[in-house]
């Protein structure tokens, strides 16, 4: 289904299931108006120098179009204000941009913490920035107590800010202050040749290297027209769905950890050290960071590794079972996980959320197969979802990627194509600017990124939305009306990236 | 649970023996460490970690010390919640201006005798990261640095060498 309330004519060019149009006011709102009243789902907000972008889907996930409204008053019609996952990409754009939101019933800054000695630096920078206090959202009521938390966290976390209103033991509102660690990435990326940027853009989120970089390189290859190798195709998923299970690893376990049950913990850790192992031998980085180059691999795969990595398989598969098997009869960690933290369907949805969070709340979106990227319409695999939305609900969303994974791997290694990695025009170069999307699946959920290369080949703008930017917000809301010393157990369910959000 | 408590008493440990503590190059440590402190700390550190930027790289390879093949307690080396508590300062990421603040307030809240480790190459000369708006590169702009762990992101064995090298020198 198009985007209806828009004409065929302004859908400027149309590639790849991707379409653009530029809109003025008036289809800016009702396109608002659409997401608002959930016919579309919003996949990013962001700015540019010239204006003010935004990226949606229709409900399948068939279609994804790309919205651009100039704003040469550097102010637009709040979509916040309609629809409030919009609210902190306004933010962002505001800070960055200086692209004021007009109507929004937010205004305070979210990146900008009056640091940087620079107001608006992606648009018209101005010197100087005094910092202003912080004004968190004011909240009433006996008895009611808060809990400021961070920025830094105890142990090995990234840091963040959490405001907890309390009541006894029950939170009554966690507010979110998030950006301590924006390293502005965007404006870094500005500038640089496709390859130094793919550096950057597998950190926006170490854990999601592989993915980021992944969905970056579609981006530039989408906007290029480039053609990537059918081995390189195949060896970018392996290396996501090594990333996937790695990671998933470490959230079981350190969710089992937050109810305080170690042996999950210890045991899951050494799961995920031997795929880290695995990619290490296979394709020279624990990680596989800058493993994945416009145009193709960086590596390819040793010949034996096929074998490394069917020995990794085999050997979780014969573990797993019996620890998912403690998992589900322990009574004292269920008595945890279950019916903690929920999350609706309803609040999923209008937010888009991704990945577990998501597909523990009913929402059946796998940007693998929707709108979906080779090699993976040659692969059988099952998107598991559940409506629970608790705690548990999230791991065992986890616990079957797992088994997807595992066979997703299985099938790549059995039907690995040969040939090069790496295309002979991946340095390519166009005659004039061009921009193209992609929309990655990370194991956190949709990355999306969105590029314009131009005419010398260097970037000149590139926006990342890490799958986080929707799912910071629900956890304020799955968080409300649980006990405080639930908090960790819920925020770990839902691992969302502080890097990746705050850019 | 049984069964995979009883498996584990049987089986070999899957611990690894340490890294050599020349496997690092040598680090200027000496001249800080006066006796007194070494007195004091023996061969044991506890670890405050401070995030002041890192793209999360890094603390994936400090999350895997604790796991069993790496095993940081059994050399004395804990993370520890609070820089109240702390001997050293573990600090990775590009030193992003949001983080001045907050890392600034842990240097001073952490007592002396204290060791200030920059963790990645983010956190020693701001990397990938280095030259933007956002960031000062390196946290050695705002506090000193006594050890420097590079990688993007270090391996678990070098910070393990890294980490033995400093007890080698604080006990010596």
């Amino acid at each position: 289904m198009a985007i209806d309330c828009i004409p065929q004519a302004l859908k400027l060019r149309r590639d790849r299931r991707w379409w653009r149009a530029t809109v003025d006011d008036g289809l800016w709102q009702e396109t608002a108006a659409g997401l608002a009243a959930g016919r579309w789902t919003l996949i990013s907000l962001w700015g540019e120098a010239e204006g003010v972008r935004m990226a949606l889907a229709d409900e399948a996930y068939g279609e994804i179009g790309v919205v651009s409204l100039p704003c040469p008053e550097r102010r637009f019609p709040s979509v916040g204000r309609q629809h409030p996952p919009a609210l902190r990409l306004e933010r962002a754009a505001r800070d960055l941009f200086g692209l004021e939101a007009d109507g929004a019933p937010d205004h305070r800054p979210w990146l900008d913490h009056g640091r940087w000695g620079v107001r608006y630096p992606l648009g018209l920078a101005k010197p100087d920035s005094a910092a202003t206090p912080y004004e968190f959202l004011p909240v009433q009521g006996e008895g009611v107590h808060q809990i400021p938390v961070g920025p830094i966290h105890a142990g090995i976390i990234e840091p963040g800010h959490f405001r907890f209103s309390v009541n006894g033991e029950t939170v009554v509102r966690l507010e979110q202050r998030l950006g301590y660690v924006h390293k502005g990435i965007e404006g870094l990326m500005a500038g640089t040749d496709p390859v130094s940027a793919v550096r950057l853009a597998g950190r926006a989120s170490g854990d999601s290297t592989v993915a980021f970089a992944l969905a970056f390189c579609q981006a530039g290859e989408a906007a290029m027209g480039i053609d990537v190798p059918r081995r390189a195709v195949w060896l970018r998923a392996l290396m996501a769905e090594l990333e996937r299970l790695a990671n998933h690893f470490g959230d079981i376990g350190a969710i089992c950890n937050d109810a305080a049950f170690a042996i999950l913990q210890a045991r899951f850790a050494l799961l995920r050290e031997e795929v880290l192992r695995a990619a290490a031998d296979c394709f020279g980085h624990r990680l596989m960071m800058d493993r994945i180059l416009p145009g193709g691999t960086a590596v390819d795969l040793p010949a034996d590794g096929p074998r490394r990595l069917a020995r990794l398989v085999e050997m979780v598969r014969r573990q797993l079972p019996r620890l998912v098997e403690l998992y589900e009869n322990t009574a004292s960690l269920k008595g945890r996980t279950v019916g903690t933290g929920l999350l609706s369907p309803e609040l999923a949805r209008r937010f888009g959320a991704g990945g577990y969070i998501g597909r523990a709340s009913g929402r059946q979106i796998d940007a693998r197969l929707h709108p979906g990227y080779p090699p993976y319409d040659q692969l059988t695999f099952e998107v598991p979802v559940l409506n629970s939305g608790d705690v548990n609900a999230r791991v065992w969303v986890r616990i079957s990627e797992v088994e997807q994974s595992l066979g997703l791997v299985e099938q790549i290694l059995g039907a690995l194509p040969d040939g090069p990695t790496r295309g002979e025009a991946a340095a390519g170069q166009g005659e004039q600017a061009a921009e193209g999307g992609a929309l990655v699946e990370g194991f956190r959920g949709d990355i999306f990124v969105w590029l314009r290369l131009g005419g010398d080949g260097r970037v000149e703008r590139c926006h990342l939305r890490d799958p986080s930017w929707f799912q910071w917000p629900l956890l304020e809301a799955a968080i409300e009306g649980n006990i405080v010393a639930d908090f960790p157990l819920c925020n770990k369910s839902f691992n969302c990236s502080y890097s990746g959000q705050d850019g | 649970m049984r069964k995979l408590l009883f498996e584990g008493l049987f089986q070999s440990p899957l611990t690894e023996p340490p890294p050599a503590a020349e496997a690092v190059a040598a680090f200027d440590l000496a001249g800080r460490l006066d006796r007194a402190a070494r007195r004091r700390l023996g061969r044991s550190l506890a670890i405050r970690h401070v995030d002041v930027g890192s793209c999360n790289g890094c603390e994936l390879e400090l999350h895997a010390l604790g796991n069993a093949f790496y095993d940081l307690e059994r050399f004395g080396l804990r993370f520890v919640a609070s820089p109240r508590h702390a001997d050293v300062l573990m600090v990775t990421g590009p030193m992003c201006k949001n983080m001045g603040e907050a890392l600034e307030r842990t240097w001073r809240a952490t007592p002396d005798p204290k060791w200030v480790i920059a963790v990645g190459d983010c956190a020693v000369d701001g990397g990938v990261f280095a030259g933007g708006y956002a960031c000062h590169g390196g946290i050695a702009a705002l506090v000193p640095v006594d050890l420097q762990l590079r990688g993007c992101p270090p391996q678990p064995l070098d910070l393990l060498a890294g980490l033995l090298n400093l007890i080698e020198e604080n006990a010596r």
